[in-house]
């Protein structure tokens, strides 16, 4: 067995070396690169939960922003369909007396319209039976040959239309 | 026995102090693990926010240490991370290393983890951090750790007697156990393979009957060791973790 068979040659050889290398890799690694490493784990993770932190906070934020917009857009609707109700009412209202005013013009014009057709019948009337007895006297005076009178015949006109 | 022979490659006549500090092959195998380590863990020191495979790989390991730290010793253990990771990945790469298949190449790997000349220098290096870690942080108190709790007054004097010898021997069962790993591997391999040449030397018949079974038995045996490897290296850095622990927090 060479390791108890060389142990008084080489002993303080494997001791001195064992310790040279394993300070090496003590300081070189272990101090120098691992703390390195370490670090670089730890920031990414520190990394991480920030970022997760912040997507929270900002999850919240765009929640509470969408909530105010909501009933801001509530409010907003509201609003409108009070506006919607009032133009609709006070346009009703405008109607409503422009028809009343346009309905007592046409009652006018149509009472004007009336009156001036009576007028116009018995001005047609008077028309008629002057030229009726026009023609009564005209007829009188080649049938019979006497003249008559301008009032008897109107006279007689007005009774014969009066009785058809 | 070649594999754990230790050859002088240089300086056979350095000297420190009268003792002679040849450079042999086992601190050639030390210096590659070395190496290996430092340019293995400098790839994943890229510092990238998304990691990439080797930084990914790098940081597994040092999460690892972490995590056996913070489970074994509490969030006290951080400061140690760089001398158990070291520890851990230097016996990681030793192992692997002497398990590579080079002598395809030949070359001959050295697992110097199969020598307890090197192993105890990890196993007292780490026992000296607990007592010194111990004293310094509870000083005579430290001893309390010895006389566990409930034990009656008159059983003291015996339980720390027994407490104390299961302290003192804990940096040979350290080192000897990583030792005894690595060789029995080493050893069970070589004996396997020897009766896969011996026999197939010897005639066809006694190789399919000795020889073939020894070889596919290797095949699994490789695996095993290579899972011996990462063991002994988990179970060395484990320990050391523990003890630390009953210097940071007696009990």
């Amino acid at each position: 067995m060479p390791q108890i068979a060389q142990l008084g040659e080489y002993y303080a050889s494997q001791i001195f070396w064992m310790l040279i290398f394993f300070a090496i890799t003590f300081f070189v690694v272990g101090r120098g690169m691992v703390p390195k490493v370490m670090d670089t784990v730890a920031s990414r993770d520190k990394q991480i939960a920030e970022d997760l932190a912040t997507a929270e906070k900002l999850r919240e934020s765009a929640d509470a922003e969408e909530e105010a917009w909501r009933t801001r857009e509530n409010a907003n609707r509201a609003q409108a369909q009070d506006l919607i109700a009032s133009a609709r009412a006070k346009a009703g209202a405008a109607t409503a007396e422009r028809l009343s005013a346009a309905q007592i013009g046409i009652d006018a014009d149509l009472a004007a319209a009336e009156k001036r057709i009576d007028e116009a019948r018995l001005a047609a009337a008077a028309e008629i039976e002057s030229v009726a007895a026009e023609a009564a006297r005209d007829i009188v005076s080649r049938v019979a040959g006497i003249s008559l009178d301008e009032t008897a015949a109107r006279a007689a006109v007005k009774e014969s239309l009066a009785h058809g | 026995m070649h594999q754990f022979q230790l050859e002088t490659l240089a300086g056979a006549h350095w000297n420190i102090a009268g003792y002679n500090i040849a450079f042999t092959n086992s601190a050639l195998w030390m210096a590659i693990a070395t190496v290996a380590l430092i340019v293995f863990v400098a790839g994943g020191t890229k510092r990238q926010l998304v990691p990439g495979r080797w930084q990914m790989a790098v940081e597994t390991f040092t999460g690892f240490i972490d995590g056996m730290l913070a489970a074994n010793v509490g969030k006290n253990g951080k400061k140690y991370v760089p001398y158990i990771f070291s520890l851990f990945m230097f016996i990681l790469f030793a192992n692997f290393l002497g398990l590579l298949p080079l002598g395809v190449l030949g070359l001959h790997p050295f697992t110097f983890t199969s020598h307890f000349s090197a192993t105890g220098v990890l196993a007292v290096l780490s026992f000296a951090i607990v007592i010194i870690v111990g004293f310094a942080k509870h000083k005579l108190h430290f001893f309390s750790l010895f006389v566990p709790h409930g034990t009656p007054v008159v059983m003291i004097p015996l339980i720390f007697v027994v407490e104390l010898i299961s302290f003192l021997v804990r940096p040979f069962s350290l080192g000897l156990r990583l030792f005894v790993a690595m060789m029995a591997g080493h050893v069970l391999l070589e004996v396997l393979s020897s009766f896969v040449i011996s026999s197939g030397n010897a005639g066809l018949g006694l190789f399919a009957i000795a020889g073939l079974p020894s070889f596919i038995l290797m095949v699994g045996i490789c695996a095993l060791e290579l899972l011996v490897a990462g063991i002994q290296a988990y179970v060395f850095a484990l320990l050391t973790c523990v003890y630390l622990n009953d210097a940071e927090n007696l009990h």
